[in-house]
């Protein structure tokens, strides 16, 4: 009877259940939902004492909550993929496995936590958060994704894919 | 009159302080167990919308499949009308506070990052939070895009002071 809820779910309950984490971590744990601080929190628990502005004049223990979060994250992960899944979840393709995959994986990523950083917020605290909020840099910022997204994969699609 | 003995301004605030640290030291393990619930419900949302999928996320960038664009879009309005109805009936956060916002600002870095992050968002299939769940689903090639992410964070950090803002 619950077979459908190990069935990818149908866009408008994913878009609904995305949206609520908005209102729910603003009123039952009191913070702005976004996730890239996390990383900026990652490097700042793993360079204690350093003399780099970004990390010194961090608030590590009230930003402590980014890596909580993450954590939970990363358990929703496998409570989806182990009990949640009719198929298994094909997360990467398999032309990832391999070196050429893992070299495109460190560079996207690197692109994704200096970009991210760079642009104060991922598509949690800006596309989603930011422009919930109605804040026009958050709007700004979301068209500049999809316009990076969008260029890589119609003008490097064939040479990167 | 008042015969209690006078209390230093730097002893008053020390003691404001000890008490406000206990009373966060107590909130905070309810409200960290609140924080890794609500990570793991986004975690099994994200999941079972297969915004996680590398497949589906290049899909929506060749415009092939629009499942992404209807999930985002849905996921800004609900959001958007459940703050506003939040404001409207006057709900107060876990902390007793109002809802409010504190913007975040616009400067180069919106643009020129902005880019930078769709590109390695189309690259590795995975915005931030994937990534985490990835790794928690086992997939372990998701490590590489965090050591990335982490690698990019850095020099962020690094040249954060020449870059244009």
């Amino acid at each position: 009877m619950l077979d459908w809820i190990r069935e990818p779910w149908p866009w408008w309950v994913s878009g609904i259940l995305v949206g609520l984490i908005v209102p729910l971590m603003k009123v039952l744990a009191a913070k702005d939902f976004g996730i890239s601080t996390s990383f900026q929190e990652l490097g700042a628990v793993c360079s204690p004492g350093s003399r780099l502005e970004y990390f010194a004049k961090f608030d590590k223990r009230a930003n402590l909550w980014t890596l909580v979060f993450v954590a939970g994250l990363a358990a929703g992960g496998w409570i989806a993929s182990h009990w949640l899944s009719a198929q298994p979840i094909e997360f990467l393709p398999n032309s990832y496995q391999g070196t050429s995959g893992a070299i495109k994986l460190l560079v996207g990523g690197f692109l994704i936590g200096f970009g991210a950083r760079y642009a104060g917020g991922c598509t949690s605290g800006h596309s989603i958060t930011g422009i919930a909020n109605l804040n026009m840099p958050s709007l700004i910022a979301t068209i500049c994704f999809f316009a990076g997204g969008l260029g890589v994969t119609w003008g490097l699609g064939n040479w990167l894919f | 009159m008042n015969k209690t003995p006078a209390i230093s301004d730097a002893e008053w605030n020390s003691n404001q302080t000890d008490s406000a640290k206990q009373t966060s030291g107590r909130v905070s393990s309810v409200r960290y167990t609140t924080i890794l619930l609500l990570g793991a419900y986004f975690g099994v949302v994200l999941s079972k919308a297969e915004a996680v999928c590398w497949q589906r996320i290049h899909d929506m960038f060749l415009l092939r499949d629009p499942h992404l664009y209807y999930v985002i879009l849905t996921a800004i309005v609900v959001a958007m009308i459940s703050l506003q109805l939040l404001k409207w009936f006057r709900v107060k956060t876990v902390d007793g506070s109002e809802i409010t916002y504190k913007p975040k600002p616009y400067h180069k870095g919106v643009l020129i990052g902005g880019v930078l992050f769709g590109a390695g968002w189309a690259i590795t299939g995975a915005c931030p939070g994937p990534v985490y769940i990835q790794l928690g689903a086992g997939q372990w090639l998701a490590g590489v895009t965090l050591l990335g992410a982490f690698l990019g964070m850095y020099c962020y950090a690094i040249l954060k002071s020449r870059l244009p803002h």
